[in-house]
């Protein structure tokens, strides 16, 4: 069976992230990574596959973005992925949570899998709905911020906390399962594996290689359209104190609180 | 005229919170674009009595409709609310802070090839059409967002939309005939609501000190307890921490966890991601212990430290024990 995994490359987080005001769009320039959270649906996706339950033949990293996207895709493959794909066309640029939702949908329907797995929000669009959006173009059941996968006779038994405490919900493949940060602790790659990353199978298409509907993507057709920007009510900035000396800085709250009747 | 369908999540004989905040809102904006709030509830009718339902009306849905299926899983709601969406022409769907709701709505979005915005904090009416204000770049701008589509998804933060009693009397409440897509069937719900944990109450406490990832273990969490115990408060906790079994999910402040507002929420090892903040930002005081001066809580305490919490915490229950044996 196959896995594919979505991936994205998003801003290092110790890069500012903008707004471009002459575009309305986030600035995505400077320092790029694989998102923090899709290591651990990389990881998930090996494990499954180490733990034989599920016979895994491949796992393949799923990414749509501009050229650069192809890093994230190499950290990927050193991560274990077994080849990739990139979903790069000009078209594609700036659409919306619906535009990518369709478009990653479409990218997948030709690989078939057996089971997406993805990270359970982006570093960077603060967004969780990728994942269900797919699932409803594949017409396969789905479940976010999983933090327990257990294969139960072929199927998969998933624990995630919902609103009123924890849940556990067998799914059926195929599926599409984003994985909380909780779920494993993701490797690092091997040095090997970095080196030979840039050798792994990877497929370059186009929006026209997987069917996709020039009017259903890019900015111009997004069905949610950012417009104006504006700022969040002012609040005041709270004081900072920088500890060096820790009885000072101990003597300093304990003084804060009291002005305050705290304690 | 447009109405707006509202999902309104149930569990154990009563609505959620966020839900009877998202009906409220969606009756407020439903009279200014010249509509109704409609509401849709999924479960078994056992369950959702004509009664229970109707009490949606006090927060202004005229509708209830009341679709049978299995509850606490997002495709089946998806179905129901596609099927009263293409047969009522609703132009927006509109849900309240939490989880299921998120993934209900980018349901919807597939499906009815709809536009969403989600962490919406505010929705206001221009021009008969809803526009939807969304906080982006950890909430240091707001971005106004519009819909092009004939179906606009509003996901709200969680707390954003004020529980008002805005209806007269009962809404009418008719059953949804929909069938379940085939994909639908395919997940079923073992367990729900498990609480792991001890059951602890946090939400009477005037002080709360809680814990983050950067406790570093479980263990951490007995340096918490001490400081609470001298400030006469109790101990509150992030799914980070509470996901790694280190402390109870009923501490949990958050998203998927309790709101709360304390005259002092004190955080230590917490990073103040967004998910966490919507639970604790209306507390008082708000004071923050983290080693990263770029952390993001900093953004919204009152009082910021920047240091290590091993260093800072049993020191400050020291000192606060000494002032109050003073
Ligand atoms: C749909 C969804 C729902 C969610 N619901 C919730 C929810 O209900 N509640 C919730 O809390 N989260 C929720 N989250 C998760 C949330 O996004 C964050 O991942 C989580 O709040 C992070 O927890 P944390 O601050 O403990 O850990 P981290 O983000 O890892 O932060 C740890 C912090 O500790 C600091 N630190 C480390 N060591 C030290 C030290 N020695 N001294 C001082 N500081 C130190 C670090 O600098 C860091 O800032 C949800 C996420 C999603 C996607």
């Amino acid at each position: 069976m196959k896995i594919c995994v979505l991936v994205k490359e998003v801003p290092d987080a110790a890069v500012e992230k903008r707004i471009d005001p002459s575009t309305g769009r986030m600035d995505r320039s400077g320092e790029k990574n694989l998102n923090p959270f899709d290591t651990h649906a990389i990881e998930a996706a090996m494990q499954l596959k180490e733990g034989g339950e599920l016979e895994v033949d491949e796992v393949v990293a799923v990414t749509m973005g501009p050229d650069s996207a192809l890093r994230a895709l190499h950290k990927a493959v050193s991560l274990g992925a077994d080849r990739s794909v990139h979903l790069s066309d000009e078209a594609l640029a700036g659409s919306d949570v619906n535009g990518t939702g369709y478009a990653l949908a479409q990218a997948l329907a030709t690989e078939a899998p057996d089971l997406v797995l993805l990270g359970q929000q982006s570093d960077d669009g603060e967004c969780y709905t990728i994942g269900a959006v797919v699932a409803d173009h594949l017409r396969a059941p789905s479940l976010t911020q999983v933090i327990k996968i257990d294969v139960e006779d072929g199927r998969l038994r998933c624990e995630r906390q919902a609103e009123y405490g924890y849940d556990t919900v067998l799914v059926e493949l195929p599926a599409v399962i984003s994985v909380g940060d909780a779920i494993n602790e993701p490797r690092y790659p091997s040095l090997k594996a970095i080196m030979g990353a840039k050798k792994k199978p990877l497929a370059k298409v186009a929006a026209g290689d997987v069917g996709i509907a020039p009017d259903r993507v890019g900015y111009d057709n997004a069905r949610a359209h950012c417009g104006a920007f504006h700022d969040p009510p002012a609040k005041s900035a709270g004081q900072i104190i920088e500890d060096e000396d820790t009885n000072e800085t101990v003597e300093k709250i304990v003084a804060w609180l009291d002005e305050r009747k705290l304690i | 005229m447009t109405n707006i369908l509202v999902y309104a999540l149930h569990y154990e004989g009563a609505f959620n919170k966020n839900s009877l905040g998202a009906v409220s809102e969606a009756a407020r904006l439903a009279a200014e674009i010249g509509g109704e709030a409609h509401a849709l509830v999924l479960g078994s009718k056992a369950e959702l009595t004509d009664e229970l339902c109707g009490t949606l009306g006090t927060y202004g849905a005229t509708t209830v409709h009341r679709a049978e299926g299995p509850e606490g899983l997002s495709q089946p709601v998806v179905d129901a609310m596609a099927k009263v969406i293409s047969d009522g022409g609703h132009g927006y769907a509109l849900f309240g802070g939490g989880l299921l709701g998120f993934e209900i709505g980018a349901g919807l979005v597939a499906r009815l090839d709809a536009g969403v915005t989600m962490e919406v904090t505010a929705v206001n009416a221009r021009d008969g059409k809803l526009v939807a204000e969304r906080p982006i770049l950890q909430d240091s701008s707001i971005s106004d967002v519009e819909y092009r589509s004939s179906v606009g998804v509003i996901i709200g933060r969680l707390n954003a939309f004020e529980i008002v009693e805005r209806g007269s009397g009962a809404a009418a409440v008719v059953d949804v005939d929909y069938e379940l897509s085939e994909w639908s069937t395919k997940a079923t719900m073992v367990q729900r609501g498990e609480q792991r944990g001890a059951d602890v109450n946090i939400e009477d406490a005037d002080i709360l000190i809680a814990g983050g990832r950067g406790l570093g273990k479980a263990e951490g969490f007995e340096a918490l307890e001490a400081l609470a115990g001298s400030l006469g408060g109790a101990v509150a906790a992030t799914r980070a921490v509470v996901d790694a079994g280190w402390y109870s999910y009923s501490a949990q402040i958050g998203q998927t966890g309790k709101t709360v507002a304390p005259k002092l929420y004190l955080a230590a090892g917490i990073s103040g991601a967004i998910q966490h903040k919507v639970g604790m930002q209306s507390s008082e005081n708000i004071v923050a212990i983290n080693k990263d001066s770029n952390a993001p809580i900093f953004e919204f305490s009152d009082l910021g430290i920047v240091g290590d919490l091993n260093k800072i915490v049993p020191k400050l229950t020291e000192a606060v024990k000494a002032k109050k044996g003073s």
